[in-house]
Parts: structure tokens; sequence; C-alpha cells
């Protein structure tokens, strides 16, 4: 995984021509459905974010949501783990279902829910302790493990972020001291650490350069061989290189929903096809 | 309707030549100097804290030696010759030697008795004093720290809006309250509760004065400091932070005492440090509650006496200005002054030193 | 541990792992410290409410105006507040009117005048670091700084009873006539030893007509009309030494007197002032500021008309904060002062003084209850003083709050 530590980003033109390396063309319709939302609705105190969004997330498939800005993609990102939970105000109604669990449901676990369901967020956030117990705090919490386990499972989730080359001699500075970009794979490797069936991701590459951005691109496709991703993105390019399906979303309504290579190439809204030429938005 | 007069066509109005500003040039340099004096006050009061303090502690372990009545000489007092008539070297007067004081028995004396008895057996071993200050802050510290914490980490990441709106308003009026009616109240309410029959098995006889006492007043008064100081450090935490842990299927125990609190640390330390430094100051309430018996103990039931305690019983007491005891007031409030100077600072440092630096 | 472990592992090792471990409940510890923090937190309130339910039971039954107008007699049943009532409002309003200008001056100059070179920002950084060391300073060192700053000057011009510069006050000797009247003879300097009676007095009454003075070898040798017999003076004996003082009476050194407890108080609450002065006017948007520099105004002139106004609400909360802790402050005036019995209000500047919490102090370290009663009585008068204080400051504060951008 370390071969590929610099990728070049070509220039591409304002309507998007999907990259040829990668196989992108199996629809996802044999995947089971990891996810299913069905007559969504989402509050923020008065303010509706989002209206009967009908949505079905394959399994072991990268998903992004794309849309301008407020059109409520995070919102749905964040509910799908009741991260919005904690937010004054947000509440949401409808069918939200994880596999055979009832997201939205009081009786629902949320810690239990949360670790079926990671999160990586906008902005790098580990914490401000070692690099080995940012990782090792998930397993720490869920599970009594053996320490010899432990360095395993820091071990593994290290390598599948793609951090364990640059990391593994200093596995006990503080993460702060991490560049921006491996902060981000950290953060990664931290969510799938407590072994999660989905891993949703919320413009993990908006804070960060160029570089970095395209090294977590290569490892959201090589994860989505375990997981199922759901990506929010404000970048088209980066939803059309790496995400096999796009869903569209529009001032709460979601607009459009299917393959990657059908949404950018041949969509079937008008909406849809001025916010992938880059018309608005 | 009249078609607006085109404003572009008219001459712009003449202006006169601009006003001097020599004037306004002169009133901001008088106005930043009368600032600058302003400002420079404090570093007077600092001087002039330091200066005071320092020249009449050295009155103070200059005190033993006489003036001769006859000649004038002056003869110094020692350990061995305190409370002996000495003849005078000069003109052979007979002097009575007042009692020694050196800076050595000062720092290390654990015995305090500069006012009663013969000149002789005068101690001044300033370490009684501390003992019983260290003992009302511990006693203090042992019930506002946790006491803080806990109702901070409640503050910043439990409290429902309307819990808080009863509790952040009395904590409030708790910091508002003067220091010398939580020493009535350790006086006339927590002594007699201490003193309760229903106790008596557990604690054992309280003193009517009593370092307990004083030092759960003490504790309520830091109360409020300690937990405003800690909300404020938890709050400069990121939600980042929080949401990361959430993320990861934390709950909220785990996010405020796994995730937060040790994001906070420095911030926490640095206001137990000056919520200490406080405590280590407080006067009015171990002056009416803690007794004046200066003594090295470590029963929390018995009488004792502060630093502060002994400073307000000079203050009080109709000892004269020159006397050596009254003199031992400066030296007693220059090392509180030190005490609580390097607890601020250590303080502050800590908090600035070793604050996390966050993206 | 790599070789235990190829890199190309697909397998979560938790799936493995899991089977040896066992997963923590963690719903019970966290529903145990929720409801921990709660009690613990409802402490504080509960002692709030012992105390003030306390200290109103106990003082509540001696609470009138009486208790208010009169003067601590050592009767308690006849005790009052009066002059130490007075003394907290002539303290506090000195030293307010010295600590807030000078703390909001101070504030002013540290982050509206940003330093230029490199002395001046050390400079600045000093001053700051030494204001947040001064808060930390107990108040007792304050009191102690104060007793030889300003109640003896360090006894370098005089005393207080010998003052080295005096204005707005004379001193008399008095005479007692044998009509029982007051005859008071002018003295020019205070530390003459007493006028013996002698005939040719220059004498006044007391209200400072001159009188002629009849003085006779004995009484028998007394007038005996009763308008000649009250200025009648027996020879050869001592007079009384009083002063009268006007309200600009003024000396130095200051004594145990308002103004010296003014300062001192100045000196403890002026690191309060400066910093909540300086967080207002932290709180202010620099694009005001810019604003103002940006049509020409001088710093002096963007602070005088934009920055102080948007700041002042912020100042108020501070400086009202500050004035309470100025108000139940006990410990450096008791340091300075000691607790002395005043029976008067004071009338001047330099006279004696005694404070509200001074008074309380006094009462609560005596044994007997009914001077704990009158204790309590006094913490709920100064608890009354405030309330108001500092509703008075949520008040201005709504007032004049507006929106800064």
């Amino acid at each position: 995984m370390s071969a590929m530590s610099t990728v070049e980003i070509k220039h591409l033109p304002s309507i998007v021509s999907l990259p040829q390396h990668r196989d992108l063309d199996q629809e996802g319709s044999t995947n089971k459905t990891a996810l299913r939302l069905a007559d969504f609705n989402a509050w923020y105190g008065a303010y509706q974010a989002l209206h009967n969004v009908h949505l079905l997330i394959p399994e072991k498939q990268v998903t992004s949501l794309i849309g301008p800005s407020g059109c409520g993609k995070s919102t749905l990102l964040r509910w799908m783990n009741r991260m919005n939970d904690i937010v004054p105000g947000a509440r949401a109604m409808g069918q939200l279902q994880l596999l055979d669990v009832d997201v939205l449901a009081k009786s629902t676990d949320v810690v239990a829910l949360r670790r079926r369901i990671g999160i990586v967020f906008q902005k790098p956030n580990p914490f401000p302790k070692s690099i080995y117990d940012n990782v090792a705090f998930g397993p720490r919490l869920h599970f009594k493990i053996k320490p010899a386990d432990l360095d395993q499972l820091v071990e593994w989730s290290l390598r599948k972020a793609a951090l364990w080359d640059e990391v593994k001699n200093r596995l006990h500075e503080s993460a702060l001291s991490l560049s921006g970009g491996q902060q981000q794979r950290l953060c990664i490797a931290r969510a799938i650490a407590v072994g999660p069936d989905v891993l949703l991701m919320d413009e993990p590459c908006s804070a960060l350069d160029p570089g970095s951005t395209a090294r977590i691109e290569d490892l959201i496709f090589e994860l989505k061989e375990q997981y199922t991703i759901v990506i929010v993105t404000h970048n088209m390019q980066q939803a059309a290189r790496c995400s096999n399906r796009t869903a569209f979303f529009f001032e709460g309504r979601l607009i459009e929903e299917g393959s990657t290579k059908q949404v950018f190439t041949t969509p079937r809204e008008k909406k849809t096809e001025d916010y992938v030429t880059g018309k608005f938005g | 309707m009249a078609t607006p007069e085109p404003i572009f066509d008219k001459p712009l109005p003449t202006t006169g030549p601009f006003r001097s500003l020599r004037g306004t040039y002169v009133r901001e340099s008088v106005v930043k100097s009368l600032l600058v004096l302003c400002a420079s006050l404090s570093i007077f009061t600092t001087l002039a804290i330091v200066v005071v303090l320092f020249i009449e502690a050295a009155q103070f372990f200059r005190a033993g030696k006489v003036t001769c009545p006859q000649c004038a000489q002056v003869t110094f007092s020692s350990d061995e010759i305190a409370g002996q008539e000495i003849p005078c070297r000069h003109c052979g007067q007979a002097l009575k030697m007042p009692a020694h004081v050196s800076l050595w028995g000062f720092l290390t004396g654990t015995e305090w008795n500069p006012l009663i008895g013969k000149e002789q057996d005068k101690r001044f071993g300033v370490w009684a004093l501390i003992s019983g200050t260290l003992m009302v802050s511990l006693v203090a510290m042992a019930f506002a720290l946790p006491l803080g914490l806990i109702t901070a980490i409640y503050l910043s990441e439990y409290a429902h809006p309307r819990t808080r709106m009863i509790l952040k308003p009395s904590l409030e009026v708790l910091a508002g309250i003067p220091t010398v009616v939580f020493g009535f109240f350790a006086l006339t309410v927590i002594t007699p509760a201490l003193q309760l029959p229903a106790l008596r098995w557990l604690l054992g006889e309280f003193n009517t004065y009593n370092a307990l006492s004083a030092g759960i007043a003490v504790g309520i008064l830091c109360l409020p400091i300690v937990s405003s100081l800690v909300e404020d450090a938890l709050q400069a935490v990121p939600r980042s932070l929080r949401e990361g842990a959430y993320g990861l299927g934390a709950t909220k125990f785990d996010v405020s005492i796994k995730v937060v609190v040790p994001a906070a640390l420095s911030g926490i330390i640095s206001a137990f440090l000056l919520a200490v430094s406080r405590t280590v100051g407080e006067t009015m309430i171990v002056a009416l509650a803690a007794g004046s018996r200066p003594h090295l103990t470590l029963d929390p039931r018995d009488d004792t006496q502060t630093m502060t305690g002994w400073m307000v019983q000079m203050a009080l007491g109709d000892v004269s200005n020159f006397d050596v005891a009254y003199l031992s007031m400066y030296a007693v409030a220059a090392v509180l002054f030190i005490m609580t100077l390097a607890l601020t600072y250590v303080g502050n440092v800590v908090r600035w030193r070793f604050r996390e630096v966050y993206q | 541990m790599s070789a235990l472990m190829p890199a190309d592992q697909r397998q979560h090792p938790l799936l493995e792992i899991a089977r040896r471990t066992r997963v923590r409940d963690r719903r019970w510890t966290d529903a145990a410290f929720r409801w921990f923090c709660i009690a613990t937190a409802l402490c504080s309130v509960l002692i709030l409410a012992v105390l003030l339910a306390s200290i109103f039971v106990q003082g509540y039954g001696r609470l009138s105006w009486h208790f208010l107008q009169h003067y601590p007699e050592p009767d308690p049943r006849w005790a009052g507040i009066g002059p130490a009532l007075w003394g907290t409002v002539w303290v506090c309003c000195v030293c307010g009117l010295f600590a807030l200008p000078i703390g909001v001056a101070t504030a002013v100059f540290l982050e509206e005048f940003p330093p230029q070179r490199w002395w001046t920002r050390r400079l600045h950084n000093f001053i700051q670091l030494n204001i947040s060391n001064l808060a930390g300073v107990p108040s007792v060192v304050y009191g102690i700084l104060g007793l030889t700053l300003f109640v003896s000057m360090a006894h370098l011009a005089g005393t207080p009873q010998q003052p080295f510069w005096e204005i707005g006050v004379r001193y008399y000797d008095q005479f007692w006539s044998l009509g029982d009247r007051a005859v008071l003879v002018p003295v020019s300097d205070p530390q003459a030893p007493p006028t013996l009676a002698h005939a040719g007095l220059h004498a006044q009454n007391f209200d400072g007509q001159r009188i002629d003075v009849t003085v006779v070898k004995s009484r028998r040798d007394a007038p005996q009309a009763p308008d000649q017999l009250q200025y009648t003076l027996i020879e050869g004996r001592p007079a009384g030494r009083i002063s009268k003082s006007s309200w600009y009476h003024m000396r130095i050194p200051l004594g145990r007197s308002v103004l010296a407890a003014a300062l001192t108080l100045m000196l403890v609450i002026l690191p309060i002032v400066i910093i909540a002065s300086q967080e207002a006017l932290r709180s202010v948007p620099s694009s005001l500021r810019e604003a103002g520099l940006g049509i020409g105004a001088t710093p002096w002139q963007v602070v005088r008309t934009v920055t102080l106004p948007a700041a002042i609400p912020g100042m108020m909360t501070g400086s009202i904060l500050a004035m309470s802790r100025a108000i139940g402050e006990a410990a450096p005036i008791l340091i300075m002062a000691g607790a002395v019995f005043i029976s008067t209000s004071p009338g001047s500047l330099v006279d004696e003084v005694t404070v509200m919490p001074l008074q309380i102090y006094d009462w609560a370290s005596r044994p007997q209850v009914e001077f704990h009663q009158l204790a309590a009585t006094g913490i709920l008068v100064l608890l009354a003083v405030l309330l108001v204080f500092n509703s008075l400051a949520v008040f201005i504060r709504q007032r004049t709050q507006k929106p800064l951008s």
C-alpha cells in the first residue's frame, strides 16, 4: 500500500470523464442492502433539513452523497449513526434500518450501533494521546482485550489505513505531531479498529492537501472490499473517482440516485446535470 | 412627480483647509502617557509589596538587640544570652537581652511562641503556622476538588439547560458571598454539626475551634472557583474530539472521563493550583473558626493557627508597633506572599505551556 | 509482530480475538455516573440553601430600623450597625472612584495601544504577567501594604497622631464652665500642652461667637447672675483638647481612615477590574476599530468614540463584581485598621472608619449567642446591600446592551 504514495491529480474537465483505470461498472445490484431509508425526514428545531428520503445503500460498496452546501447530505450521514443525538433540537422520523437494526428506535443501544457504524469527520480529530492510544481507544472501550491482542489489532488497523509504515517507529508519540493527512488516516484506523460494518465519511478530504487527498481516496477504494462506505463530498471528481453509487441531494430532497457512471454521464434529472456539470453549487 | 435634480452637475461644496492635527497629536501623547502611568501602577504595587515585606521582615530578624540607655551603643542578642542580664561592653550598664530571631531558626523551627513566657523561651518557628495553613488547605482541597471537578463535568457535559439554570446561579451566588459569612457559617453551623452526638463515635471530640470546620468552609468558598475554572477548561476542548469519541461508540461517561478530562488536564491542574493559592491566603474564615494555638499537628479536630490567622491576631492585639512579635507579622506575610506567588505562577505556566494545540 | 500477521490480511482480527474477549457492558457505569454527578452538583445548591437559611433563622429576629441606624453599643439588645453601614458606603464609593478609572485606563492601554518596539512589547507582557500575579496575592498582604504605605506612610513623615501636614481641622481647648456650658479656646499648635484657665482668654462658644470669660479663684467667688455664670471658669483648671473637622479634612499620613481603607481596597480589586475590562474590550469586534482607524481617527479617538462605548456594558459587569468583592472584603481592613470601637459615621476622608464585614467579624468572634445573632443580622444587611448592588448592575447592563455588529 505504501507503494502508491504519490498520485498525480490530473486536471479534469468541467464535464467529468470517469477515470478508466478502475472498474466501476459493477452496479452493485447483486449486493445485499446495508442501509435502508424510507420516508426519512429530519429537522433542526423548526427547520426541516430532509424531506421524504428513500434510499438503499448496498453492502461493500462506496456510496457518495453529493449536492450543494446545506442540501442535507451531512445531516443524513450524521443520522445514520445517530451522531445528531448530541445536537440540541435535532430530530428525525421515518425508517432508517441497518441490516436488522432499526436505527432511529428509542430502544436501540446507540453505543452498540456506533460500534457497527463508524464515522470519520471533515477535520481530523485525533485525541491528544499517543498514536497507539488513539487506535486502541475504541477496542479498549468495548472489549476486555489482552495487551498482545491489542498490539496486533492496532498494527492491523494502521496497516489497513496505510499508515503503519510511517508511524511504526513512533507509536507512542502524540498523535497531534502527525501531519493533517496522517491524522485523517489515523482517524480512519481508529474507526476501523472497533470492527464496524459501515464506515461513514463526512467530507474526509476537504481539510487536506491534494497529496493526502489522493492517498485517502486510494484507501477508500481499498476499504470497500470489506466495508460499506458512505461518503459525503463536495468534490464531484472525488465522487466520480472512488464511488460505485451516487446520490444527489438538493434542498433537503433526494433528487437522483444511481450508479456513479449513470449519474455522472446520463443524469435523468435536469438539476443533477446542472450540478455535475458545474452550472451551480 | 418632479424629476430629481442631477447632483453631479453641481460643483463639490468647497471645504476650507483641513484642521491642523497638531492639537490632536498633543492630546494623543498626553492621553497615552496618562494611560502608561495608570498601567505602571501595577508594577509599583508589586514593587511596594516586595519592598515593604522584605524591609520590615529584615527588621524582624534584626530585632533581637538592645540600645544601651547610657552610651547608645547597640548590643545584639543571641540564643545563649536571651533573657539574661548582660553588662554593656562600653559602659557596663546591665542590659536585659530580648529574644533572638535567626533566619534559619525561623525557616526551620516548628515551635511558635512569641508572646508568652520568658525571653529565652520565645520561639519563632514558622512551620507551626505553615502546618496550620497546610492542614486547612488540605481539608479545603479534599472537599472542593472532587466536588468542583464533578460539578464542572456535570455542567459541561451532562447538564440539561433547566438544571443548569438552577445550578449556575447558585454557584455564582456562592462565589459572591463575603468570606466573613463563611467564617460565621463554620463557627455556628459546621462546628456544631461536627459536634453532634450522632457523629461522636465516628469522629471523636471536637474543639470549638478546629481545623476541619474551617477547612470545610474554605472548601465551600473554593467550590465555585474550582468548578468555574474547570468548566472553562472543559469547554475549551473542541467539539470535534467529543464527536470523534461518540462516533466510536463511547458513552457519555467514556467521553467525559477518557477524552474530555485528559484533554483538559492542564487547565484542570492550573485551576487546582489557583484554588490552592486562594485557600492558603484565606483569612477571615480561619480567623473566626480555626482557633489561635499555633502548633504542629495532624489532627484536624484540634484548634490550630494559620499564617493569616497569626497576622490577624497581631493586627488586633495591643502589641507595640516595634515589638518582635509585631514585626513577625511581616516575616510571615513574606512567606505567605512567596507561597501564593509560586502557586499562581506555576498555575499559569501549566495552563499556557502544557495546553494541547488543536488544528 | 508483523511476522504473525501478513500485511494483506483481510480479516478484521477482532473476529478472531472476539472469541477470546468479553464485551464490556458500560450502560450501568454511564447511568450510575450520571446520577452521581447530579447528586454531587446539587450539593452546592444544598450548601447554599443551608447557609442562607441558617443565617436567616439566626438573624431575622433582630432586623429593624433601629439596628440599621444605631451604633454598635456594648449591650447587644440595643446595638446597631449604623456607622459600619455608612463606613462601607464611604469606603466603597471612594475605592470605586479610584479603582474604576485606573483599572479601565490600564485595560485600554494594554488592549488598545499595541506595542510597537521590542522593549515596549516586553513591557506589555511584563505588566500583563504582573497583573495576573497580583490577582493571586492574598488580600491580607494588601492589608499589610496598606498599613505600611497609607496608614503610617512608612513612618517617613509624622504619625497619625502628630501629622506631618494637616488641613481642614481646628483644635480647641474645651473648658466646662460653672454654668455647665462649653467654653472653647482655639489652639494653634495641636502638640502644645493643654492651656490652663486664666484671665484674658480669647474664648468662644460652640457656635464660634466671641465671648467674655470671667475667671475666678474658687467657686465661692462666682457671680450669681446666671448669664454671667455660664461663662465663668475657675482659675488653673486644665482644659480638654477637642477638634472640629470640616468635610475636607486631610492629613499626611492618612492614619486608620476612610481614604487609607479605600486605597487598600483599590489595590485589592484593581487586578479584577483590569482583567474584566480587558475581556470587555477584547469582545469588541476589531472591524469596528478598523472602521474608525480607516477614516483617519487616532487610536485614542477610536477608543473614546467607538471601543469604549461598545465595551461599557461588559466593563460594568466586571466592575460590579469587583465592587461586590470590595464591599465584602474584611481581611485587609482588619489588618489595616484593627477592630476598634467606632460610634459615629465618618464625616471626612481621614475619619476613623469601620465597615460592615469588620463589624460582623467583631460580633462573630465573641462567644455570646446574642452577639452571634447580631452578626447574623449584620450578614443579612450585608447580603441585602450586595443583592441591591448586583441587581442594579443587571439592570444597567440590560438597558445599555445593544448589538455590536
